[in-house]
């Protein structure tokens, strides 16, 4: 599959995406932030860093660029996207994900190898792996708590959409939420970053490959 | 030219780690008596022209679209010149 993955000015990860794409079978294709152009791929995936110097609030900025306007067409017409850390925000911000990542309710920067239950593998981003499987991923992140009101998260659990869930709570998450799906489960936002799990030598293992590999 | 003021607040269910990181500072330094501070943001807009309602209304559009996330934030608009 051609995967785009969109550089905003302030994107961090967009270099460990494409490598974890093309690691996956994949092929890579930059995006940038100020083209009105997908380049015809057939996933994108929105990276994690501090776009637009998370200026306003994390996402808000980014959402309004140029090439967000094709991501969020492609995404409703069923086009996989995902986003990771910063890139969960922007989906939050685009209104393609209900709910907020706010600071961290321990106010400090997070940067630890987490465990995550995979709750929900029928999205187009988690069918690699198995309900319930345990994974270790890295989390790095200062506002990467999740917050949704009482009647959204409770949707969000009857409908399955919890996509991961933390062992324990790194960051006073509600419901200890790591990542969720929208209702076609072709959209997951995500805040740890599976693109720093792909292989044993430059990260906590390789459970994270298993993103990339669900694409097909 | 007026200048509208846009102050935007986390919602009260919402928690603040900022506003609390003030108030834990507070009483380190000698001030007490505070039990509560929460930390928003002001906007102020200078607008070109006469504030008519309509233009108003388009500041609160600008606060819902852009300036608050009404998910996570409250905003409130007011003239002040």
């Amino acid at each position: 599959m051609k995967v785009g993955v969109v550089t905003f000015p302030g994107s961090l990860d967009d270099a460990d995406a494409r490598r974890a794409v093309r690691h996956a079978g994949h092929d890579a294709v930059a995006l940038w932030h100020g083209d009105h152009d997908l380049k015809g791929v057939d996933a994108v995936l929105l990276p994690g860093g501090f776009s637009y110097g998370d200026y306003l609030r994390c996402g808000a900025i980014a959402r309004f660029a140029p090439v967000m306007s094709e991501v969020v067409d492609a995404a409703k017409g069923g086009m996989p996207v995902l986003g990771i850390c910063n890139g969960f925000q922007i989906l939050c911000e685009s209104h393609l994900l209900p709910g907020a990542l706010i600071r961290n309710d321990h106010r400090k920067f997070g940067c630890l190898d987490q465990r995550l239950v995979i709750e929900n593998n029928k999205t187009a981003w988690t069918n690699s792996y198995e309900a319930g499987q345990e994974v270790t991923i890295v989390l790095k992140n200062g506002e990467g708590s999740f917050v949704a009101d009482e009647k959204t998260l409770d949707m969000l659990e009857a409908e399955g959409r919890v996509v991961a869930r933390y062992v324990g709570n790194p960051n006073g998450s509600q419901r200890a939420i790591a990542g969720i799906s929208n209702e076609a489960g072709n959209v997951v936002g995500l805040m740890p970053h599976p693109e720093h799990a792909i292989e044993d030598l430059c990260g906590p293992g390789s459970d994270g490959l298993g993103f990339f590999t669900s694409l097909s | 030219m007026a200048r509208v003021v846009v102050d935007v607040m986390p919602k009260p269910e919402i928690l603040d780690p900022q506003g609390k990181a003030v108030l834990g500072a507070l009483p380190r330094l000698g001030f007490s008596g505070v039990t509560e501070v929460r930390q928003g943001k002001r906007f102020e807009l200078e607008i070109d022209g006469e504030v008519t309602p309509e233009r108003l209304a388009e500041v609160e559009k600008m606060a819902e679209t852009l300036l608050s996330n009404p998910v996570i934030e409250d905003f409130a608009v007011r003239v002040v010149s």
